[in-house]
């Protein structure tokens, strides 16, 4: 049994009645706990959204950064404190709208840290605007009469971007959930986790879904395991998403163990040169 | 200078953008840091950048980011946020003719005001403008101190004259200038809070992974850091920002003077006019009809130092006072409050340099009325 006095700092979260961003908390908790991480060593980051309020819950470093800003912060972080664990959550807006130029740049940078997205489907701390996560055709606050844009899958953005360890777990399964945040803190490198998550307030409530049960009905329909997608055809993939981990990468260099090396080299080459007195640093730079 | 002041003073990390006419301080960066196995990284956007350094700043080490007025905008949510955590940066900004992509070869001083203010809300921002490459490297120095010192963002002001000028600087004039003479202050409890401090006193942050678990946040928030709407706190806490800046101004104001002591006419300038001004003023000196004139130079550009404004005031008229800027009166205004009168101008945002000619010109028309 976990003690869950060691991770959070208080019990009560501002979440609303039926919301299952509770349950990515735990998960992320359980993890932590399994893999015997110390939380002084922990940093935790978070956006603005319901997702934000996650960093204030828990008993470590935390941060709350500004809106869609998590992953740049938390890279200045993980690049200054090579070893310690950086995990940064966000919504789907943060992450995949405002923030959505910095996520593809990090999937390249590859330094290591865990990136979870909690997809509710809906800018929910706002009352529930369309977010690119929004299913084409249901309604939204500033989109009263159905959402026309397509939907973004932040799963193949993250594996386009070139992501090392892409994976999508729902909060309808704590176990699978928890396994799947524990491979994405083992992973040496940026990890991606979407956790597609119910918001009965603010994306139900709008789209006929009257509690939590039905918007868990609802997402069944969506999610299925990866090997249960892969063998549908074409026109019954339209609209659901594969569950999993859908793309995990040996090899490449870890963001700072690349820089590292870099330095090595250009240490290396500054010892053998002799060196350069400040008076004619000038002339020396334009060798 | 500036890359090499920042150097010196301890810099280990810079997020950065390009943006001409800052990129050359930038690159020196990008070749002194990893050198010495410390971090320069270029970020996708200016947002990415100052974030960057934000979070090198947070883990505990100087960071600093680089640009100029276009990607100064972009950094100005950030900005604020950095003023409201107490996280120190320091920020260059090397001006350009504005508004828009405006001339971005050509210097300017179009970023005055927007430099005192460069975020939604109410900041007590302290803004640094060097004029000539030794200023580069004394006021980068003392932009990271103050940056300690103060725990909030500190604002370099350099302009395109500034940063592509190729000037000679004495090696020894460097050496003397004291670098790293402010530690971040830290405090070994755990249960310490890190925004409980005195009411114009900064927030004291330890890095991070030291056992003690604090929490970062851009909203108003107590003296643990937690959020809060309480109207009491709220107000104590925007007050202890501007109080704790007021309550030191002596630490902060800093300006140069020139030929001061002799002058019947005084130039009001900063930044690189600062070095027209001079030519101009030893130029009018000599010669068949030579005229005293002095210049004050405000390096702290805010807070102003307006005491020492308003004791030119007293020994000059008015009509003996010019303000020079590359704008169209940013600095003035302020000028006009300190010394509690109206000075003449000489303004020019064309993107040109104003000369020495020019100075003279306008110094000699107010010496014959």
């Amino acid at each position: 049994m976990v003690d869950y006095s060691k991770y959070v700092r208080k019990e009560d979260t501002q979440w609303c009645p039926g919301c299952t961003n509770g349950i990515v908390e735990r998960a992320i908790i359980n993890s932590v706990d399994a893999l015997g991480w110390e939380m002084r060593d922990v940093v935790f980051i978070s956006g603005i959204g319901c997702s934000g309020r996650m960093s204030s819950y828990m008993k470590c470093n935390t941060v709350h950064t500004p809106h869609g800003r998590t992953l740049p912060v938390a890279e200045g972080i993980a690049r200054m404190c090579p070893g310690k664990h950086v995990i940064a959550v966000s919504g789907d807006g943060d992450g995949g709208s405002i923030g959505r130029s910095h996520f593809a740049q990090e999937c390249l940078e590859n330094v290591d840290m865990t990136y979870i997205i909690i997809n509710n489907f809906t800018y929910a701390l706002t009352k529930g605007q369309a977010s690119p996560t929004t299913p084409t055709g249901t309604k939204a606050a500033m989109m009263p009469y159905g959402v026309y844009t397509r939907t973004l899958d932040l799963c193949n953005f993250a594996i386009g971007s070139g992501a090392t360890f892409v994976a999508r777990s729902t909060v309808l399964d704590l176990r699978t959930l928890e396994k799947t945040i524990q491979a994405a803190f083992l992973h040496h490198g940026f990890s991606f986790i979407e956790s597609p998550s119910c918001c009965p307030i603010n994306f139900g409530l709008k789209n006929g879904m009257r509690s939590t049960h039905e918007v868990k009905e609802w997402m069944e329909t969506l999610f299925l395991q990866k090997k249960k997608f892969d063998i549908l055809s074409d026109e019954e993939k339209a609209g659901k998403f594969p569950t999993g981990i859908l793309k995990q990468e040996l090899g490449v260099p870890e963001g700072n163990d690349a820089y590292a090396a870099q330095v090595k080299e250009i240490q290396a080459i500054a010892r053998e040169q002799p060196a350069v007195a400040l008076s004619s640093y000038g002339e020396a730079k334009g060798e | 200078m500036c890359a090499r002041a920042a150097f010196a003073s301890g810099c280990r990390a810079a997020g950065v953008y390009p943006i001409t006419p800052s990129s050359e301080i930038s690159d020196e960066l990008a070749l002194l840091l990893p050198k010495a196995g410390y971090v320069f990284k270029q970020k996708e956007d200016e947002i990415a950048a100052i974030a960057f350094a934000a979070g090198c700043s947070m883990a505990g080490f100087k960071a600093m980011t680089i640009t100029s007025g276009p990607g100064f905008a972009l950094m100005s949510e950030f900005l604020g946020y950095l003023f409201m955590t107490e996280v120190p940066l320091v920020v260059i900004n090397v001006m350009r003719g504005g508004p828009g992509t405006g001339l971005p070869t050509r210097p300017a001083q179009g970023d005055v005001l927007n430099a005192r203010n460069p975020t939604p809300g109410d900041v007590r921002a302290i803004v640094l403008a060097p004029g000539s490459a030794l200023q580069c490297y004394s006021e980068t120095v003392r932009a990271f101190d103050l940056a300690e010192r103060f725990m909030q963002p500190i604002i370099i002001l350099s302009d395109e004259l500034v940063g592509h000028a190729d000037c000679h600087v004495s090696v020894s004039d460097i050496e003397n200038i004291q670098t790293n003479t402010i530690l971040r202050r830290q405090n070994p409890l755990d249960s310490y809070q890190p925004y409980g401090v005195k009411k114009d006193e900064p927030a004291i942050l330890n890095p991070f992974f030291n056992g003690q678990q604090y929490h970062i946040t851009g909203l108003h928030h107590d003296r643990t850091g937690f959020p809060t709407e309480d109207h009491i706190l709220c107000q104590e806490l925007i007050d202890r920002h501007f109080e704790k800046v007021n309550a030191h101004l002596d630490e902060i104001e800093h300006f140069e003077t020139y030929k001061m002591d002799d002058a019947d006419y005084v130039i009001v300038c900063y930044g690189s006019v600062a070095l027209s001004a001079i030519n101009a003023i030893d130029r009018m000196r000599e010669g068949k009809r030579p005229i005293k004139v002095g210049m004050f130079q405000p390096l702290t550009l805010w807070p102003s130092p307006e005491k020492r404004m308003f004791e030119i005031a007293r020994d000059f008229p008015e009509e003996n006072i010019l303000v020079v800027e590359m704008n169209k009166g940013q600095y003035r205004g302020e000028v006009e409050r300190a010394m509690r009168n109206r000075p003449q101008v000489l303004l020019k945002a064309n993107g040109r340099p104003i000369t020495p000619a020019e100075i003279e010109t306008k110094i000699r028309s107010m010496h014959h009325g």
